[in-house]
């Protein structure tokens, strides 16, 4: 009972999270509600006695949702809504509707026609955190090592985007010799 | 799931709020008194013997008080962002074991509300949650010195987090469990078998991490008194102003049950001496981050970062691959 009372508050509560994050125009109920939602999803890997899945979706997603928060601290001011520039609402709906539809199309294929089958048994006495390593380290592991590449590229290329003149401190520069006032010298000459 | 221990797992969790809310309300007194010795003042005196009912009054002053949500502020997140640090605090507390199990009236008691078998993952991710609160609260503010605060969460998130992740990882290693439990039983021959003995590194680095998560003076950035007046707390007032500070003393708290499990022995065999050393243990780190704050500046937010990414997670990341190497061999 206290299941399904569990999973139905959850799942009224990630709907509408989801919801807000979907329909407001106010950047900061947007990324609330994202990370919100985000973070209610982890209750239902509990309810299904995937602890070690659940504490991840939680560590994952607050520090994910908190680079966009990052961003949208950036861009927007946070508290006044955001004016979106529509230029044909129909062409957006249209679009969003076939990409969802797609979307659902995908990830319902495998399931209806029953390819999925579960190839490694839930082993006794073995706990949540280490069922995962077991699979993760035999047979998906050269997905895994690809994937753990693929993030050591796209760190070494961030480093690489970011990290010019990094070996000086903007800090500690002179005040007239900082790129900043450089600019801003140039601007009052011309 | 039977009726008994549901009665249960409520009374603990009753008990647990009632006695850390508490706690964290002694915690602003002891942090007071802490300080004033140590910088030769007399701290508070006027209310009660030795200022001790300046909790009551304090209390008092905070549940009395108008409670102002200013002009331009985005209403909604700017109530809730103070509920988020107390409510997470809390939250992480349901996988700490407080003290070894006992028997009350022929029942047996376990004061740990939930045992998931992966304890220290959902600590460190729930209180990672509680970070949300600043963030929040000086982003909904409209207030220059709150933005700056939380722009200075996000920063100190993203820094200690991997220090925290990283150190951990060595201990977990050898115990080969993630339940806080396990560290315990792991470490019940004495003094000898703590794992500070073992992991004085990884000790050190998740010491340094756990003052960043608590936003605790040597990374006290986020709410600046002296620079930001007092960041993400400027428009607060009243009970939701209280709340980030009940949030805050009870972290402290929790995360000193944490280190004193993980590196310190914890509650040891179970016995009462083993309880009541858990106690002065974690009263011993929590007079830690008083004395820290007496003790030492604040550093600026690109302090942090270069501390943490450009020191400490190397240092973590050698500490794991020599732990590894001790192990297989």
């Amino acid at each position: 009972m206290f299941e399904a009372i569990a999973f139905y508050l959850f799942a009224i509560l990630t709907i509408s999270m989801f919801s807000i994050a979907v329909l407001t125009s106010q950047a900061l109920y947007a990324l609330t509600a994202l990370a919100a939602g985000m973070i209610f999803i982890s209750a239902f890997f509990f309810i299904l006695g995937a602890d070690f899945l659940g504490a991840v979706q939680i560590i994952v997603y607050t520090g994910a949702v908190l680079a966009l928060y990052a961003f949208g601290m950036m861009f927007f001011d946070t508290t006044r809504d955001v004016v979106e520039k529509r230029t044909s609402p129909m062409l957006v709906f249209g679009m969003g509707g076939m990409a969802a539809l797609l979307i659902v199309l995908i990830f319902a294929a495998p399931i209806v026609s029953d390819n999925i089958t579960a190839l490694y048994p839930v082993q006794e006495g073995v706990g949540n955190a280490q069922a995962v390593g077991m699979v993760l380290f035999t047979k998906y592991l050269v997905p895994f090592e690809v994937a753990a590449v693929m993030l050591l590229v796209a760190m070494i290329g961030g480093i690489i985007l970011a990290g010019k003149k990094m070996d000086t401190s903007l800090t500690l520069l002179d005040e007239d010799k900082s790129p900043l006032s450089v600019e801003t010298n140039e601007k009052a000459a011309s | 799931m039977d009726t008994a221990y549901f009665i249960e797992t409520i009374i603990k969790i009753v008990v647990l709020l009632l006695v850390f809310s508490a706690l964290a309300g002694f915690g602003t007194y002891f942090e007071r008194k802490v300080l004033a010795f140590m910088q030769r003042r007399l701290g508070p005196m006027h209310v009660g013997p030795y200022g001790l009912l300046q909790i009551a009054a304090d209390g008092i002053k905070l549940f009395t008080k108008e409670d102002i949500v200013p002009q331009n502020v985005v209403g909604p997140i700017f109530k809730i962002a103070p509920v988020i640090t107390a409510a997470t605090a809390f939250m992480a507390a349901a996988a700490i074991p407080f003290m070894p199990s006992f028997t009350i009236f022929g029942y047996e008691v376990h004061p740990i509300i939930s045992d998931i078998n992966v304890g220290i993952l959902y600590i460190l991710g729930v209180m990672a949650i509680g970070l949300y609160g600043p963030l929040l609260g000086g982003m909904a503010s409209a207030n220059k010195w709150s933005l700056i605060s939380a722009a200075r969460a996000a920063s100190v998130f993203i820094s200690y987090e991997v220090v925290s992740g990283l150190s951990l990882l060595a201990p977990i290693m050898m115990v080969g469990s993630l339940s806080l439990i396990d560290f315990n039983n792991y470490q019940t021959g004495g003094v000898g078998s703590w794992m500070i003995w073992s992991q004085p590194v990884a000790f050190i680095l998740f010491l340094i991490a756990a003052f960043a998560e608590t936003g605790r003076t040597p990374f006290h950035l986020i709410a600046n008194d002296h620079e930001i007046i007092d960041g993400f707390g400027t428009e607060y007032s009243g009970m939701r102003w209280g709340l980030f500070f009940i949030g805050e003393y009870a972290n402290m708290f929790f995360i000193s049950f944490v280190i004193a499990l993980i590196f310190l022995g914890g509650f040891g065999d179970g016995s009462v001496g083993g309880a009541l050393a858990l106690l002065g243990k974690v009263s011993f780190i929590f007079f830690f981050f008083l004395w820290t704050r007496a003790a030492w500046p604040d550093v600026r937010p690109d302090q942090l970062m270069w501390l943490c990414w450009k020191v400490l997670m190397p240092i973590a990341v050698i500490n794991i691959v020599i732990t590894g190497i001790v192990i297989m061999f």
